[in-house]
């Protein structure tokens, strides 16, 4: 009888081309998503060296990072320019790179553009128990519906273009089991805030945590994307969540996906993939479900994570000297006081969007608090940005974009936006925002922005009410 | 890229931890489309500071950064890995790194040492004054008063740093494996072509 295998370990063994005798191993990659920040240099060192990519029916690009969200064609259909010549350069460079090696390609004024991390699974590109790579770290993300996905640099991506594989060394693995049911105004994105709170920055490094447990099994697609995608914040390079019922039924129509008799050879190989009794991991960390709040990062680290009924800590209430400097660093940064309940901390910035929560399950859940209410006069920006454009269409089916507009938030084109303010959506100077999106890193929105990261309902209750606030206050 | 063995020079007593790659390069300087001249847009808000660390007659130019726990945390952009060489930095030493990053420092030929906390204690005490020796060969970081701190390092990126390996070149030399590889797996799972 062989071994029992972890999730991870399943996937990991059914791609290794070669294993070298110190344990490196040749890795297969079966997706690859590039985007236009990280692959110029990558296509650039491709073309010095006379290499083609080796499979570019297994490549998909698309731009998301430096594509405004404002209009993107004029009243006649024509494409607006892009006023940023750096933005403007990159994404032409992924436009002549993408058909001259054969890459698929999404450009940025088709109806399925979106943030790579939407798309993918989207599209059905993304499946589960296959190895997928892209020149981001938010590449976790499609762990969400059981691949093995991970960032890469730009060297690895490269490495992937010309050679289709990677050479890794096996990671150690981590079960993060969150038991029980989660509380009413309690959602996807506050899980995985509770999770970064509990095991730090660095708490999954050097491993792939598998998200277990009932709260995860009861989630949708969207919420297991919200939770894979933040395993990068806890230090984890990849998550994965077992792909199961509600997986296939996403996946099944989709663009790319298998059809006919490939779906079901497809859907009886994934639902072998299941870690298997009796498998164990390096490392256990369980949650009670019960325990989550709506919560909310006070900090500059996404594990500064308190629950919106807190207050900001003292920094030397920190056991580690180190983190009582940064936390202190931190309070000085987004100019707050220990003590401070975060209900009390105003917001001028709303953003709404993101890989993490860009999704229709994000927008409804927005929409739902924002219905019939309008944004706070202090608020002076807030940001609705869906993750791609099928999301958007979607929305606006469903009369989301109105409820937005209507409130006196802006409904956007998609991209990343204001997550990274690679384009010219950002947070001014000194000021915050309640964001749905991953990073609260020193300067993330912008230089000088505070970032606070919150659930999508948490961010329009805080639209509302011109501060952070407890989203179950508005749903009585 | 240039191998690495030898290094010995200033450090630059850094020591945070969980120093970011948004720190390391803010976003707004991935919008080139090479790899060159990152080193201008390095630490940007912590060198907006004319008195930093970085530009300091004592450590501009210094091959060693010494930080705290999980340097290079966050985003996955190489830009980070490019930035510090550019900075004329060869090495980095810290109790841990985040996983992209270190791989992105060894793919350019940054060498990130992983030492105690006690270590780099010592080490930031030592680097306010006195330079500090790093042997790859032997795996150990020295300084010139007999401290001697030896370290592990994944024997593949050893190799790699020691001789500037271009690994892509290397991978080539598994090509027929990989084909062998891709044949089995169109007739195991043929479904996973993509169906557009």
């Amino acid at each position: 009888m062989t071994r029992p295998r972890t999730l991870y370990e399943k996937i990991w063994d059914a791609h290794v081309v070669e294993q070298r005798p110190d344990g490196t191993c040749l890795i297969f990659i079966d997706r690859h998503l590039v985007h236009e920040v990280t692959s110029p240099q990558a296509f650039a060192g491709l073309r010095a060296s006379g290499r083609t990519v080796r499979r570019p029916d297994l490549t998909l690009a698309v731009p998301d990072h430096n594509v405004p969200t404002t209009a993107r064609l004029d009243a006649s259909g024509n494409r607006l320019p892009i006023a940023d010549p750096e933005s403007a350069a990159q994404l032409a460079a992924l436009e002549k790179n993408a058909p001259e090696f054969g890459i698929r390609y999404i450009d940025a004024v088709a109806p399925e553009q979106g943030i790579v991390h939407v798309v993918g699974p989207e599209q059905g590109f993304s499946l589960p128990g296959t190895t997928i790579v892209c020149g981001d770290s938010h590449t976790a993300c499609h762990g969400g519906i059981g691949a093995l996905a991970f960032g890469i640099g730009t060297s690895e991506v490269e490495h992937v273009l010309a050679t289709q594989t990677l050479l890794l060394q096996p990671s150690k693995t981590m079960e993060v089991r969150v038991e029980g049911e989660v509380g009413p105004g309690v959602s996807a994105k506050d899980i995985i805030l509770h999770i970064t709170g509990t095991i730090g920055a660095a708490g999954g490094t050097g491993h792939v945590i598998e998200y277990t447990g009932s709260a995860i099994r009861a989630l949708s697609i969207e919420g297991r994307l919200t939770i894979s995608n933040m395993a990068i914040e806890g230090g984890a390079r990849a998550g994965l969540i077992a792909p199961d019922e509600t997986t296939f039924a996403y996946l099944k129509g989709r663009p790319y996906a298998p059809k006919g008799a490939d779906w079901d050879a497809a859907v009886a190989y994934w639902e072998s993939l299941a870690t298997d009794p009796g498998a164990t991991y390096d490392k256990v960390v369980i949650i009670d479900a019960a325990d989550i709040a709506p919560s909310v990062t006070w900090g500059t680290s996404p594990e500064d994570v308190v629950p919106i009924t807190g207050v900001v800590p003292d920094p030397a209430s920190f056991a580690d000297p180190s983190k009582q400097v940064a936390a202190a660093k931190s309070l000085a940064y987004m100019g707050l006081e220990p003590g401070t309940r975060m209900q009390d901390v105003p917001v001028e910035n709303i953003f709404i969007g993101s890989c993490t929560n860009s999704r229709i399950e994000d927008m409804r859940a927005a929409a739902a608090v924002i219905k019939g209410r309008k944004k706070a006069a202090n608020v002076k920006w807030a940001i609705v940005v869906p993750g791609s454009g099928l999301v958007k269409a979607q929305a606006e089916a469903e009369g989301l974009d109105r409820i937005f507009t209507d409130a006196g938030l802006e409904w956007r084109e998609p991209g990343c936006s204001a997550c990274l303010a690679m384009n010219p959506d950002k947070v001014p100077a000194g000021e915050r925002c309640a964001s749905t999106s991953n990073r609260n890193f020193v300067g993330r929105q912008g230089p000088g922005s505070r970032t606070h990261l919150v659930s999508p309902a948490m961010a329009a209750a805080a639209a509302v009410t011109g501060r952070l606030t407890d989203v179950r206050e508005l749903m009585a | 890229m240039t191998p690495l063995n030898l290094i010995d020079g200033r450090a630059i007593p850094f020591g945070l931890k969980n120093v970011d790659t948004d720190v390391i390069i803010p976003a707004h300087w991935l919008k080139t489309t090479t790899r060159e001249g990152m080193g201008r847009g390095a630490f940007e808000a912590i060198r907006k500071d004319p008195d930093n660390i970085f530009d300091s007659a004592e450590y501009k130019g210094a091959p060693i950064l010494i930080a705290g726990d999980n340097f290079g945390c966050g985003s996955s952009r190489e830009h980070a890995a490019w930035a510090l060489g550019d900075l004329g930095i060869r090495v980095v030493i810290a109790p841990s790194y985040s996983d992209i990053f270190s791989g992105n420092a060894v793919k350019n030929g940054i060498l990130p040492v992983v030492l105690p906390q006690a270590a780099i204690d010592r080490l930031m005490e030592v680097a306010q004054t006195d330079p500090i020796h790093v042997d790859l060969e032997n795996q150990t970081v020295t300084t010139m008063f007999q401290d001697r701190f030896t370290f592990e390092i994944d024997p593949f990126r050893k190799m790699c740093l020691l001789e500037g390996l271009d690994e892509i070149s290397l991978t080539e030399k598994s090509a027929a494996a990989i084909g062998a590889y891709e044949q089995k797996l169109a007739q195991d799972r043929p479904w996973l072509q993509p169906s557009l």
